[in-house]
């Protein structure tokens, strides 16, 4: 069974097989990090150049699929740091300038209290399949600037430590978390009105 | 000890998932979520997202079934690539 997973050595150097295999299962798990079908396929083919120049490392311990994944999740954090420190985007050693924190400020009032009451959502093992959930997550995510919804996808998505990211990204950890408050402010804002707004009942 | 507006304690609770609080910061929140019912609800909501993400990640098959593999395109793109590397 082993054999079929790719741990055998004399499969190592066929780059055609991986891509049939794994091809598939890479691309959907960048998909998942990334939401975005070209920053995905990227992700994907460079996992696997770089598995086809390094397979002598390859120790075989593993499943061939486990050490792509790895692979993977290095190059999708490469990704992730181009685009978040994209110039022409929004510089992010200035948080002040994130779009003037419009989402903040829609949410509270000058005195700092929030606009509309918070409505209580329920238990989200009962309220809200998973599948559901990950579509309107999706929607929302495209509603935040774009590194905002990278940044929440490495923290909450990918679970990666805030230290890692900060370091990885090269941004200073007070950043970190005034963006990752805004994402989250603004993530639940959007499920107000497109979850609850939609009305439990339907679909 | 300045009271927390609704705006702060969000800022507060968004940081708790990322780093230790101050005992003074854990202190401030929880007082101001025991006054604040709104607070108390924006608490567990962030917590509710947070939760279904976790899921995802640690049992993502659901979301991956409901995602379509690599384009015939991509494949054929990247099997390129991938054969132009062998080669050199």
């Amino acid at each position: 069974m082993s054999a079929d997973h790719g741990s055998n050595k004399s499969k190592l150097n066929n780059p055609e097989e991986w891509l049939t295999l794994h091809g598939d299962y890479l691309f959907r798990f960048a998909m998942v990090k990334l939401r975005d079908e070209h920053l995905a396929e990227d992700a994907v083919q460079e996992t696997l150049l770089a598995a086809l120049q390094g397979h002598q490392n390859f120790s075989g311990n593993s499943a061939l699929r486990t050490w792509l994944v790895g692979i993977l999740k290095h190059k999708i954090v490469d990704i992730i740091r181009k685009k978040v420190r994209e110039p022409t985007l929004v510089n992010v050693d200035e948080p002040m300038e994130w779009g003037d924190d419009v989402v903040t400020e829609a949410l509270f009032d000058n005195t700092g209290h929030w606009v509309t009451p918070c409505q209580d959502w329920g238990d989200p093992d009962k309220v809200l399949e998973q599948k559901r959930f990950w579509k309107i997550l999706t929607e929302c995510l495209k509603r935040l600037p774009p590194q905002l919804a990278l940044l929440y996808s490495l923290r909450e998505i990918s679970g990666m430590e805030t230290e890692d990211i900060c370091k990885d990204l090269n941004i200073s950890s007070t950043n970190s978390w005034v963006m990752l408050h805004r994402a989250r402010l603004g993530l639940k804002q959007c499920f107000e009105l497109h979850w609850l707004g939609e009305g439990q009942a339907g679909a | 000890m300045k009271m927390l507006t609704c705006k702060d304690a969000s800022q507060i609770m968004s940081q708790s998932f990322d780093r230790r609080l101050s005992l003074m910061e854990k202190v401030g929140l929880r007082f101001h979520i025991l006054i604040c019912k709104s607070c108390d609800t924006a608490y567990r909501q962030l917590d509710f997202l947070n939760s279904l993400c976790k899921r995802i990640a640690a049992k993502p098959d659901d979301v991956h079934a409901m995602l379509p593999g690599l384009s015939a395109e991509a494949q054929e793109r990247i099997l390129k690539e991938l054969r132009q590397k062998q080669d050199e």
